[in-house]
């Protein structure tokens, strides 16, 4: 049995996704800057993967732009806000975002103040805090909708309300790529003013992505080339890549409600069951309104997550583990930054769910933790 | 310019009944360094061996191969001609032209070695005709038999190679000419030199990798695929032998004290690669073993570890400081791979306090707390060619 649970690494292509790539490859390979008709024929096919990539997030199509992924959506964003900050301004993020968005800012310490905003135990956002970092000099605020490795959901609606009652000039970015197709999200209603998001996280091919620029910001360019994606993303488009995403959403779209709900229930009956069969068990999400509904982290005490991951993935069982032996490098950035305990942290794994899930499994991945748990702490004792 | 290799042999031509056999083993070799190579042609003239191409562009990455094949002394990049004196003048002079544009040359020789005594001149007047027409044709060089900026050298056997450059390469002796033996491969620095040296002397290795996966990661072999591909450049074909150590270690935690975990466990890596040298045909085993260099490699922790099995251990590095065996990795190009972080967590099965001066007695005491042989035909059970 195979039972992949990685799904915020990465998922599955959807069937019908992978026909449309095909299709493009095979018939409509021509260049959307090309003149004559197939060029035509494919930038129809865009524009309509344009659209429905919006309605994720009900946005105007005008204001997606592809890109090459998550990663380059954080970077376009971020470099292309800072680029144009003074040295006397600063940008305010949190310890817990994704490399794409740390190391980003990062880049920018010599020019201009990084500061980090305080997250709790669950990774939530420290909003007086917030409150209090916001100032006259801040360009930028950058932070995860939901986070990667643990699920927390952030305050958007507070958050944004905070910064721009500090500063109507802020710029607020938002990492979108684990909460894109799985909360609602309306930015009609959110005033953010940046938001990346992936195809590879919600069954869409790899190597495409989207960036939310609201109409009217102007972002400095990063790179530069032939003007396509109106110069945010210049380079030819990756045609089967983006109608690929495109049909992703749609069927995103289509099943929004039951599928969300079917992965918070799922997550639920993990963590109950896992909570049930095993001792010294931590659940390190959170079970209420702010989890996400696909990602579960847990920690069990006096083992090692990488040992729990080989031994499951023998059983064709895939999860992922953040944290690395804290005799080796320095541990996981974002798990030391939520302070777990000591005896629990290297023992972590993450749960992270997707469309090809189904509470079938439930009991033969339980059944399988619980006895390579057990394995290892008695080998481990 | 260039259109052969010839190789010179170094402690070959010392073995004399047995020469056949190794210049057997070293064109073999050389066949397997250059498998990548169309249009080869390998052959012997007069006592060297001479690697052909038609495409003159693979010769730079030909040497580059030639020069790991343990058993060649040196090299030399060279322009064959048939024996008409007039052809070895003029071709002589275009790769004299074709040095002098590369390289800034006031002075020369010539050096005409004659195997083929039915050529006829002779060498010292041959050389002497062959610069004189040099000179002729480059009016700013002169002759000088001292110290020559460019020697070319004319060797005249049953074709005509002329060269001007001799590249030193490994040295050693072809591998396969002096048995064969297993090496206990980690991942680390210094195995694979061990493994190097011992291939150097002529003897065919294989390799034996312990790891204790789901403790380890796969990811590991992979890495020592690596490195046993980078050997395989010198010392041919190897076979990967990997074992899962795991019932051991669980065994060793259970029944034993932690401070004896790493003697004890290399005494059953020991024996577990007797058993496979033996049941392969292989009569020795190598380890990267430096004296001092860790716990296990004191003295004492050396005695008690070998004591374990009766075939013998080669240690190449024992006398070798880590400095040299890094500088040694670096120069066969194992280096690199080396020190790649492990994927795995090591430290788990490692005891905070390891014995350094371990006690044979104490040591026999506890494996008969263990069941020694099961255990090790359980593990064997483990083993895959990777």
């Amino acid at each position: 049995m195979e039972v992949y649970l990685d799904n915020s690494a990465t998922t599955k292509v959807k069937p019908q996704v992978l026909r449309q790539i095909v299709d493009i490859n095979e018939n409509y390979y021509g260049n959307p800057s090309s003149l004559h008709r197939m060029g035509l024929e494919i930038e129809k096919k865009i524009k309509q993967a344009r659209k429905s990539a919006a309605k994720i997030i009900n946005a105007k199509p005008e204001e997606i732009y592809f890109t090459g992924g998550g990663t380059e959506s954080n970077n376009i964003a971020i470099s292309g806000i800072l680029y144009g900050a003074g040295t006397e301004q600063n940008v305010v993020t949190t310890r817990i975002e994704h490399a794409s968005v740390y190391n980003t800012c990062s880049y920018f310490k010599d020019k201009l103040e990084i500061r980090y905003v305080e997250t709790d135990k669950m990774g939530r956002i420290d909003i007086e805090g917030l409150k209090k970092l916001v100032d006259q000099n801040t360009a930028l605020v950058s932070v995860m909708h939901v986070n990667n490795e643990i699920g927390i959901v952030q305050d958007l609606n507070k958050i944004v309300k905070i910064v721009k009652d500090k500063n109507k000039s802020t710029k607020i970015h938002v990492d979108a790529v684990q909460s894109y197709g799985k909360l609602n999200i309306d930015v009609n209603n959110l005033p953010v003013d940046t938001m990346a998001f992936s195809s590879h996280k919600i069954h869409g091919p790899k190597g495409v992505g989207g960036l939310f620029v609201r109409s009217g910001i102007k972002l400095n360019s990063i790179t530069f080339g032939g003007g396509q994606e109106r110069d945010v993303r210049p380079g030819t488009e990756n045609t089967p890549g983006i109608v690929g995403f495109g049909e992703a959403c749609e069927l995103v779209y289509s099943e929004f409600k039951e599928e969300t709900n079917k992965l918070d229930e799922l997550k639920r009956l993990y963590a109950k069951r896992l909570s049930e069969e095993i001792s010294d068990m931590k659940i390190n999400s959170s079970m209420e309104d702010d989890g996400a509904p696909h990602i579960l982290n847990v920690s069990f005490k006096n083992i090692r997550g990488e040992v729990l991951l080989h031994y499951l993935e023998q059983k064709g069982i895939y999860v992922s583990t953040g944290s690395a032996c804290s005799s080796r490098t320095k541990g996981n950035r974002i798990l030391e930054a939520l302070k777990l305990d000591r005896e629990y942290i290297d023992g972590t794994i993450r749960i992270s769910l997707g469309y090809f899930n189904n509470a079938d499994e439930v009991e033969y991945v339980v059944e399988n933790i619980k006895n390579s748990v057990n394995e290892i702490r008695k080998i481990m004792k | 310019m260039y259109n052969i290799v010839a190789a010179s042999f170094g402690e070959i031509f010392l073995k004399g009944k047995n020469r056949g056999k190794f210049e057997h083993k070293l064109i073999e070799q050389i066949n397997y360094n250059l498998k990548e190579f169309k249009d080869l042609s390998i052959y012997r003239d007069f006592g060297k061996v001479f690697i052909e191409t038609k495409n003159e562009d693979d010769m730079d990455r030909i040497i580059e191969k030639t020069r790991k094949v343990f058993g060649i002394v040196t090299i030399s990049p060279s322009v064959k001609t048939g024996k008409d004196p007039e052809m070895i003048i003029e071709k002589s002079i275009e790769l004299f032209s074709y040095l002098k544009e590369k390289q800034n040359i006031k002075t020369f020789k010539v050096k005409t070695k004659r195997g083929d005594k039915n050529f006829p001149i002779k060498s010292m007047n041959f050389s002497a005709e062959v610069g004189s027409r040099i000179l002729a044709a480059f009016n700013d060089v002169s002759v000088d038999v001292h110290n020559p900026d460019v020697e070319i050298c004319i060797d005249i056997k049953n074709n005509c190679y002329i060269s001007s450059e001799k590249i030193k390469t490994v040295g050693g002796m072809p591998v396969g000419s002096c048995g064969r033996a297993l090496l206990l491969l980690s991942g680390g620095i210094d195995s694979p030199v061990a493994g190097y040296m011992i291939a150097k002397r002529g003897v065919e290795i294989n390799a034996l990798y312990f790891h204790t996966y789901p403790f380890t990661s796969e990811r590991a072999n992979e890495k020592v695929k690596q490195l046993k591909e980078i050997l395989e450049e010198y010392c041919g074909k190897i076979k990967l032998f990997s074992i899962n150590m795991l019932e051991i270690h669980k065994a060793i935690r259970e029944f034993c004290r932690e401070e004896e975990t790493t003697i004890l466990a290399r005494r059953f890596m020991m024996r577990i690669a007797e058993k496979i040298a033996g049941e392969n045909n292989m009569e020795m085993l190598i380890t990267g073993e430096s004296l001092g260099q860790v716990a296990s490699q004191t003295m004492k922790s050396m005695t008690v570890i070998e004591n374990a099995v009766e075939m013998p251990i080669l240690k190449p590095l024992v006398g070798m400081d880590k400095t040299e065996i890094i500088d040694r990795a670096r120069e066969i190009g194992t280096y690199e791979t080396s020190i790649l972080p492990y994927d795995d967590c090591c430290s788990v099965f490692a005891p905070a306090h390891p014995l350094i001066n371990p006690k044979l007695n104490s040591i026999l005491k506890s494996e008969d707390k263990l069941n020694v042989d099961e255990l090790v035909e359980s593990v064997l059970l483990t083993l895959e060619i990777l």
